[in-house]
């Protein structure tokens, strides 16, 4: 009954986004700003061009035993503020099936380019604040002692949890005859309830499937396809360093960047060991508004 | 409202946000916020750098290839015709034009993040040299100088 409902659930979600895929490439005709990354969860060196507006929209489907499936989903504004910094605002929320859905908080992040040109390892150093309910499923990233055990509660025990968090990472990455290659190693302190440092880590690697652009424009060449595979989870607690009890996840992803400056994302989750959940699905659109800044600039200046 | 501080945190981080997009953005943006002084960065690149061919300069599609990757990424500042923009300077000056192609590979590539450029490397390498190929091809309005 309940893998019925999910299923319905799943087809509906499936339809709405097709006519919205479908709506959105129609309207979509100026070609801009787009070459992102596949990641999920994985962060290269790249940050938004100074002045572009990025809106993501990402969906995180996972399998649950001993609890029902979900769908958790967030919204992400990402913002060029300079060359060499870069700031986002996520809102997040959930589905549980035959459960509820629930919007589970939000994120301020900031990306910090260390270092002002190109390096065999580029630093950037990511913070970033987050206010969210222990009812959060989006898995953004993994950290500490997470098992998907911690998913099974019911939504409305959950919600009840409030989580502060002050997240670090240091995000290294370098780039080297069209392959990329990231790792995120990430450390959270919990705000409140004095609760310890949390680590964790992603790592990616991804390339295009054609280096060199083709002379006429289109949507399937090659070069807008970008594949690779990451790994996330986390690494225990400042008094318990390590694998123990902790999940980890491999997962294919690919982006395919559009002319029209949208990007679709696919990437498919396999959980590597017993504390992991067994399989994710997540997809992510976004569309790149370049000039964003200016725009809003000259809002701002209208009433002078 | 299940979080008391919620609205007050997200209405804080969305000013905080928009005064960032404002402060970023900020001056007439009908005048182009570069100075000529960009021009100079070419000549930073590394004598082996700038020393180096462009691979692709034989390549008959190099230059069609780079006009769409222009189009893409770098219009929007530079503008259409690659003659200046809001935040990027003319590719069209002479600067531009009597630099190696391996300097302009090198600009590229580094791009000058205190000065607005955002570094290239995402684009594979033939891209970047498919752009120097289109830049390299571009004309040099007849009676213009940047000196």
């Amino acid at each position: 009954m309940r893998r019925t409902s999910s299923s319905r659930l799943i087809v509906n979600s499936v339809g709405r986004t097709a006519i919205f895929l479908t709506f959105l490439l129609a309207v979509s005709a100026v070609e801009s700003l787009a070459q992102e990354s596949p990641y999920f969860v994985t962060y290269d060196h790249y940050l938004e061009e100074p002045g572009s507006l990025e809106v993501e929209y990402f969906s995180n489907f996972a399998t649950q035993r001993g609890g029902n499936d979900f769908n958790a989903y967030w919204l992400e504004f990402e913002y060029g503020t300079t060359a060499w910094w870069t700031t986002e605002l996520y809102l997040d929320g959930q589905t549980t099936f035959d459960d509820g859905t629930i919007f589970t908080g939000f994120r301020i992040e900031n990306r910090f380019r260390l270092l002002k040109s190109e390096h065999v390892i580029n630093p950037v150093l990511y913070a970033e604040y987050e206010q969210i309910s222990e009812a959060d499923k989006i898995m953004k990233e993994i950290e500490g002692h997470d098992i998907e055990a911690d998913h099974a509660v019911p939504n409305a025990i959950l919600r009840e949890g409030h989580n502060h968090e002050l997240e670090l990472k240091l995000l290294l990455s370098s780039t080297h005859n069209g392959w990329n290659f990231a790792l995120n190693p990430l450390a959270t302190k919990p705000l409140t309830g004095g609760e310890p440092w949390e680590f964790g880590y992603a790592a990616g690697v991804s390339r295009p499937l054609a280096l060199k652009a083709s002379a006429q424009r289109c949507s399937f060449c090659p070069e807008n396809f970008v594949a690779g595979v990451e790994m996330y989870g986390g690494l225990g607690d400042r008094y318990s360093f390590g694998l123990h009890e902790t999940s980890h996840y491999l997962a294919p992803v690919l982006a395919w960047n559009l002319p029209s400056s949208w990007t679709l994302r696919l990437s498919p989750g396999f959980g590597l060991n017993d504390n992991s959940h067994q399989f994710l699905l997540r997809w992510g659109l976004s569309r790149e508004f370049s000039g964003f800044g200016s725009m809003l600039a000259g809002w701002f200046r209208g009433g002078r | 409202m299940r979080f008391p501080i919620t609205s007050a945190a997200m209405l804080f981080g969305i000013v905080a946000l928009t005064v960032g997009i404002a402060g970023a953005q900020s001056g007439d943006s009908s005048m182009p916020k570069f100075d000529k002084s960009v021009y100079a960065e070419l000549a930073r690149a590394p004598v082996k750098a700038a020393a180096r061919p462009n691979p692709l300069e034989s390549d008959p599609e190099a230059v069609a290839g780079g006009a769409k990757l222009f189009e893409r990424h770098c219009a929007e500042c530079h503008g259409a015709s690659a003659d200046g923009g809001k935040k990027g300077p003319s590719l069209r000056a002479e600067e531009v034009q009597e630099a190696s192609p391996g300097a302009l590979f090198w600009l590229l590539t580094n791009g000058v993040v205190r000065k607005g450029m955002p570094v290239w490397s995402r684009l594979p390498e033939p891209q970047r040299w498919q752009l120097v190929s289109y830049i390299k091809s571009l004309d040099v309005p007849p009676g213009t100088t940047n000196h």
